[in-house]
């Protein structure tokens, strides 16, 4: 615990830490361009200069300086003025004078430092360099002659996002940022590098020349495209979304969030349902709600009423659903759309119980039917900081890209029954191992991945290594809620008159009886249904959401839904009125509260603890996994299949499609 | 200003490179390249991968040799190492051609020390023998390359024709090297005024006693010579 003296301040920090570190601890700003907390040291934009007693007379680089005992430090000095200013003025020697028309200006970190640390004026009479623009991909827009080659981008993609395609080409003067050959990055991830670069070298494609951010209203919020729950700030123009940004929790999403969070967004503004429809004669009419409401009150269900919830919606909406049917007298509830069954009678057992940082302190990995890569990026990333740290990873589940090396051991489910040896002595040997059950693999190995963990001891003191993988944002408060058949999706398929909330994955033609749909994009929900009542996204909606570890999260609104469509709950408040079945309250607040009382645990945000106490349940798990769940990371619900950037990306990205690039 | 020449990896590269493998010589050497580095560290192996490849391509090519984008492949599926971070390495080192080049690849070295020598004379002989900076001659013996400094300051001005330097260049030097080059035969590496590594022109200038049998200039130490 190193103890020295920032500019008279007494500091003392963590072994290891840097001069920059302790700078910061001392409560000192010092600029930096290439320092990130979240990458590896490089050391290379010598922005961060500061003066060391003992050390040699001259400043120097605090961001890869380790703090030592009875170090002072200054930041303040003549001389790191005049250094600062030196290493800004080389840095602006071949930048651009174009904040005009950058994107990144407002919230340019060189823009800002040039401000607070630069000289007035130039010095530099010379023509400036100019390097041509690289492709990187349907997300990052490059304006290459803005780089200051502070090199964040290379290290996110080598260390975090683990595809190693962005590099550094030829040298000195010439050295330029590319991606490998100017072809697309091929990470889920990538869209953080935008965040990253601290000029405006890369930027956001789908939101080049969108909107300045002082513009822009920010709502903080969850993100609905996976079960992850990544928390994010939404930031808004009048009615629209504009973009999409990560915000920091170290629990959940680090400070990373994927190209799916970021960029679906311009599928909110895109084939939306922003009226009632009626189904007339085989073709659906539009029709004002008072009309909607009596063809649905009108349906003689004599009480096999169904209520299917989508990936995407929140719990109140769930909760007033279910309040609804109550009201009728059916309790058919169900948020598996796929036809998935497996056993929720101990919601310990189909949790994340690790927890997503958890994860990085697992010691042995055993991933059964995941793709993570795609089901659940940010999980993906812990593991390879799992991997950093000397964890071994193997996998059950046909051979995939998961940007690390896994053991792949073969794609048949009764290897969980008879493990290889390897296998079995890593886990014997490891402090804390873990073991992910994806979709691909619960429906066959429910059971068999909790007889796991009995045979590789996965529990341990204040350790849990059983977790579950889901990859709806919807589920985990699904269940609690108590959105579950026994049988599944398919003990609801007789039902007379079936509500689906949002759901648009389900298989349609099982459902016979009247079918209603309360969602926000026409797709395939609305498509097969026969009364439609439009909805809000979840950007248009508080809400609660569980994410795969049980995290309860909420989100605020960010804009109004469009034309007429409302608010879920407010939507089956007033269709409880025509159904005479009033729910019992009339308020959000209300509804809340009368939710908290049903499921306690969803009333504090954070993470709820099951008690563990698995379902005994028989049964050996055989057969081949072909694949797994997602097979387009893109396209995996009606906000992304509205989005056409997810569209570009997924046929860039995934079928391969090539896009010639206008010539400019 | 900053943009390199145009790196080739059009389908025809790809079609014609894409094959590549080693001789078996070259296995061979590329076992005794990769023995050199523990395991683990098989990218330590790039640079020297990259010379034997460039070499191989030199080879079937009959010229200096060049490293196409599948060979750069190549040799980074064969240290296990992202094509990217191979070719990083490939564009930073100049010693590695990423174009084709001719038979000899004649570096002319235009920095200071051989600028104020006279390397303006050397330039322009190779630019009178037809060899245009850049590019190569149309039989596809020559490419004409400026570089920076490569060390040999002493002997200023000089050339690096593919692995042998010449020094001591001046116009008509110059000419008679690529001439001798041109009818296929090997001019001797080095200086051309017959001159031993850098030693000074014409003989000692110090220590001239030292030239015949050892002296020792103890006792003249603080006398006139000093002066």
């Amino acid at each position: 615990m190193p103890k020295l003296k920032v500019d008279g301040i007494e500091v003392e920090v963590p072994a290891g830490a840097t001069v920059l570190q302790a700078c910061e601890a001392a409560g000192k700003e010092i600029p930096r361009f290439c320092y990130h907390e979240r990458l590896s040291i490089a050391g290379n934009c010598r922005m961060c200069l500061v003066e060391v007693k003992p050390g040699p007379p001259k400043p120097q680089a605090s961001c890869a300086l380790p703090a030592a005992d009875n170090q002072e430090v200054f930041t303040t000095t003549p001389m790191v003025k005049h250094a600062r200013e030196g290493i800004m003025e080389f840095l602006l020697i071949n930048h651009p004078l174009d904040c005009p028309i950058c994107d990144q200006g407002g919230e340019c970190d060189l823009q800002d430092q040039s401000v607070a640390y630069g000289r007035g004026q130039s010095r530099f009479g010379e023509n400036k360099r100019a390097v041509t623009e690289k492709y990187m991909g349907p997300i990052v827009k490059t304006i290459m002659t803005r780089c200051i080659q502070c090199t964040r981008c290379i290290r996110f993609a080598e260390e975090v996002a683990g595809v190693e395609e962005i590099g550094a080409i030829y040298r000195g003067e010439n050295m330029q940022i590319t991606s490998y050959l100017e072809e697309a990055v091929t990470s889920e991830l990538s869209g953080n590098v935008v965040d990253l670069c601290p000029v405006g070298a890369l930027t956001s494609k789908p939101y080049a020349y969108e909107a300045r951010p002082w513009e822009l209203r920010r709502t903080l919020t969850i993100d609905v495209m996976d079960a992850v729950g990544t928390n994010i700030r939404l930031d808004s123009r009048g009615r629209q979304v504009l973009r999409c940004v990560p915000r920091i929790n170290e629990d959940v999403n680090e400070e990373w969030a994927s190209d799916k969070t970021r960029h679906a967004v311009d599928g909110l503004v895109r084939r939306r349902l922003d009226q009632p429809f009626v189904r007339v004669n085989g073709k659906l009419k539009p029709a004002s709600w008072d009309e909607a409401f009596a063809a649905i009150a009108a349906v003689d269900h004599g009480g096999s009423v169904a209520a299917v919830a989508g990936d995407l919606v929140d719990c109140e909406t769930m909760y007033a659903a279910k309040v609804l049917l109550r009201g009728l007298g059916s309790s058919l509830l169900e948020g598996r759309q796929t036809g998935m069954d497996y056993d929720t009678s101990s919601l310990a057992a189909v949790n994340f119980n690790t927890t997503i940082a958890g994860t990085e302190e697992a010691d042995a990995i055993l991933l059964v039917g995941t793709n993570l890569r795609w089901e659940a990026p940010l999980v993906n990333t812990r593991i390879r900081k799992a991997i950093k740290r000397g964890a071994k990873v193997f996998a059950v589940g046909p051979e995939t890209d998961l940007t690390y090396n896994a053991e792949w051991l073969g794609a048949d489910l009764a290897l969980l029954g008879d493990l290889p040896e390897a296998v079995v002595k890593a886990f014997a040997n490891a402090k804390k191992p873990m073991v992910i059950v994806g979709g691909g693999a619960l429906k066959g190995g429910h059971a068999a991945s909790l007889k796991l963990v009995e045979t590789l001891g996965l529990i341990k003191d204040g350790w849990n290594g059983f977790n579950v993988l889901h990859m709806a944002a919807s589920r985990m408060g699904g269940l609690m809620l108590g959105y579950a058949a026994k049988g599944g999706i398919a003990d609801l398929a007789e039902a007379k008159l079936a509500f689906f909330l949002g759901a648009d994955e389900v298989d349609f033609s099982r459902f016979l009886g009247f079918k209603v749909f309360i969602g926000h994009h026409g797709d395939k929900g609305a498509a097969a249904a026969d009364v439609v009542l439009p909805g809000a996204s979840y950007a248009e909606k508080s809400g609660t959401w569980v994410n795969l570890e049980g995290r309860v999260q909420r989100g605020e609104r960010a804009v109004f839904p469009p034309g007429d469509a409302r608010e879920d709950w407010s939507i089956l408040r007033a269709l409880s009125d025509a159904m005479r079945a009033t729910l019992p309250f009339d308020s959000f607040a209300g509804l809340r509260e009368a939710m908290y009382a049903e499921v306690p645990a969803l009333r504090e945000q954070g993470l709820v603890t099951f008690d563990w106490n698995p379902p005994a349940l028989d049964g050996t798990a055989s057969g081949v996994l072909e694949g797994y769940p997602i097979k387009d990371f893109y396209l995996t619900n009606a906000i992304c299949r509205a989005s056409p950037t997810m569209q570009r990306c997924s046929a860039e990205l995934v079928h391969g499609e090539t896009f010639a690039e206008a010539a400019e | 200003m900053a943009d390199a020449v145009h790196i080739p990896d059009e389908a025809e590269t790809r079609a014609r490179w894409g094959n590549f493998a080693w001789t078996d010589a070259n296995a061979e050497q590329a076992k005794v390249v990769l023995g050199r580095y523990p395991a683990g560290r098989e990218q330590s192996a790039s640079i020297p991968l990259l010379d034997l490849a460039q070499r191989q391509v030199g080879a079937e090519t009959h010229t200096q040799g060049w490293l196409p984008v599948p060979v750069i492949e190549f040799v980074a599926r064969q240290i296990g190492v992202p094509y990217m971070r191979v070719y990083e390495v490939a564009t930073f080192y100049t010693m590695f051609n990423l174009a084709p080049v001719g038979r000899y690849h004649v570096q002319v070295c235009g920095t200071t020390p051989c600028m104020l020598a006279g390397s303006d004379d050397v330039l322009a002989a190779c630019k009178n023998r037809g060899l245009v900076k850049g590019g190569t001659t149309p039989d596809g013996l020559f490419t004409l390359t400026e570089v920076e400094c490569l060390g040999t300051c002493a002997n200023a001005p000089m050339v690096q024709i593919n692995d042998d330097n010449y020094e001591d260049l001046d116009y008509d030097r110059t000419v008679a090297v690529l001439e001798a080059l041109a009818k296929g035969e090997t001019p001797t590496p080095g200086s051309t005024i017959s001159r031993r590594a850098s030693c000074p022109e014409g003989g000692p200038t110090t220590l001239k006693a030292m030239v015949d049998e050892n002296h020792d200039y103890r006792g003249e130490w603080g006398t006139a010579h000093a002066g």
